[in-house]
């Protein structure tokens, strides 16, 4: 890569804050580095990944209104989790993570492990509870 | 209390953290030396270590690896260790500074609030150096933001503890003795050899420049067996691994590439600027690798034939990987 092909594809880095240090060959041959400012197939990559947590987290929500599925799998798809990771940062057993998940167990959460739960996806325990906030969330990433 | 310590930017994070570690104890080297002389270039492809659900492929070695073989061929000494617990983490950590060590460490990037949002995924691999503490912040040094940033301790807490795929469980690292007198040449030879050993000979096909065909010969089958959709996600995957955060383009080819010329001077070996234009063209094929990769996300539901020309180049590539190390596994001291 020369200098001057260094991309400078606006995407998701931050101006002035956080950028891709690239190093590349300047008109003698010799490397040197240079700011990039983002480069698009990386923002493809990324934009496709958000997308998708995005496309995801619509088909929960639409189970979610038709009794079968809880808020957590909503937040759970929302925060790029699976049962696993929620697992490890709620110290709440798999198992009973996966029950929690559906909507009929979800009634049933002691408010301990409710609190657990909201304080992992950043959210007040009513907050997770309220299907209304759910229901007009808008699902969109900046970019 | 805030060491003096000096900030520098870098295109990876864990050469940046070795590279400003070693700066604050008189040791001027480039973010290529120290990832050349740490053998940080690799490549895997591990169909059976999960990330986001899908498989992970890597450019470089594992975490921690940089740091350790740095220091260990400089003839530094140093500590690492992880905690099972926060509090005992963020103890030692407090104590280290107290006694005006600044400290490298592992933090997961997803409760990182100074990343972009859109950055955070359950990636736990990146480094940062704490180098002071002050008024309930600590300073960090992260190799790939441009300045300075603090974190409550609260917040640090928290992404030493992050969760998923390899958490960081606190790992901590820092210099504890530098030997008066540094020679570079014999660590040089040492980084370039096990690298070229490590592309070369490693008798599993997940790795070194086996793991590129490993990855071809998988990528065509993608559509067939994951379906169009997952297959594209796969295949996103991979570039995102290529361009994880901070290393820019194909960025680990064009480090080394930078490191090999470096090198050509110290060691007073001109061969290796060859070698070195011939990593510089084997990273911009790894660049046009992902601009095809690409076009793919833009469709979305490419059919089979993109997939068999992604992994034509990638047999190219693999090929081409393989004979630079093949001519770099002869190097010596003289």
């Amino acid at each position: 890569m020369k200098i001057e092909e260094v991309p400078q594809d606006k995407g998701y880095m931050i101006d002035g804050r956080i950028s891709d240090l690239n190093y590349a060959v300047d008109e003698h041959g010799k490397y040197v580095s240079r700011q990039s400012r983002g480069w698009l197939p990386k923002n493809e990559a990324m934009t496709m990944a958000w997308d998708v947590v995005f496309e995801r987290a619509e088909e929960v929500r639409k189970k979610i209104f038709s009794g079968e599925l809880s808020p957590l799998a909503f937040y759970m798809e929302l925060h790029v989790m699976d049962i696993s990771i929620l697992s490890s940062y709620t110290g709440i057993a798999k198992w009973k993570v996966k029950r929690h998940l559906m909507m009929k167990n979800f009634r049933k959460i002691s408010t301990d492990k409710m609190v657990r739960y909201a304080e992992v996806f950043g959210i007040s325990q009513a907050e997770l509870q309220d299907t209304e906030r759910i229901r007009t969330m808008v699902l969109k990433h900046e970019d | 209390m805030k060491i003096d310590f000096q900030h520098k930017q870098a295109a990876h994070c864990e050469n940046g953290v070795t590279s400003n570690l070693l700066r604050y104890y008189g040791i001027e080297l480039s973010e290529p030396m120290v990832f050349g002389i740490g053998s940080g270039f690799f490549f895997s492809h591990m169909p059976f270590i999960k990330l986001n659900g899908m498989a992970v492929t890597s450019f470089r070695v594992w975490p921690g690896v940089i740091f350790k073989r740095v220091t260990h061929r400089l003839g530094l000494e140093v500590k690492r260790y992880k905690f099972r617990k926060p509090e005992p983490a963020m103890r030692e950590l407090d104590r280290m500074l107290e006694r005006g060590v600044p400290v490298g460490m592992l933090v997961g990037v997803y409760q990182l609030p100074y990343f972009p949002k859109e950055y955070r995924f359950h990636f736990n691999a990146h480094n940062i150096t704490v180098f002071g503490k002050d008024e309930g912040q600590y300073f960090v040094s992260d190799p790939v933001m441009e300045h300075v940033e603090v974190l409550t301790p609260d917040e640090l807490a928290k992404v030493r503890f992050a969760m998923g795929t390899y958490p960081p469980s606190g790992r901590m690292y820092y210099i504890t003795r530098v030997p008066e007198k540094i020679d570079l040449k014999p660590a040089i030879i040492q980084g370039i050899q096990k690298t070229a050993k490590d592309m070369l000979t490693i008798p599993i096909p997940m790795f070194g420049v086996d793991g590129i065909r490993f990855l071809a010969k998988r990528m065509r089958k993608w559509p067939a067996k994951f379906g169009d959709k997952k297959a594209v996600l796969n295949l996103g995957q991979v570039i995102r691994m290529l361009e994880e955060i901070g290393t820019g383009g194909a960025g680990f080819r064009f480090i080394y590439a930078a490191f090999l010329q470096e090198s050509a001077e110290i060691l007073q070996q001109p061969w290796l600027n060859e070698v070195s234009r011939d990593m510089t063209a084997v990273g911009d094929l790894w660049r046009e690798f992902a601009v095809m990769a690409a076009r793919c996300f833009k469709s979305r539901d490419k059919g089979q034939t993109s997939y068999d020309t992604l992994a034509d180049r990638l047999m190219i590539i693999a090929d081409r990987e393989e004979k630079i190390f093949q001519r770099l596994r002869k190097i010596s001291l003289s």
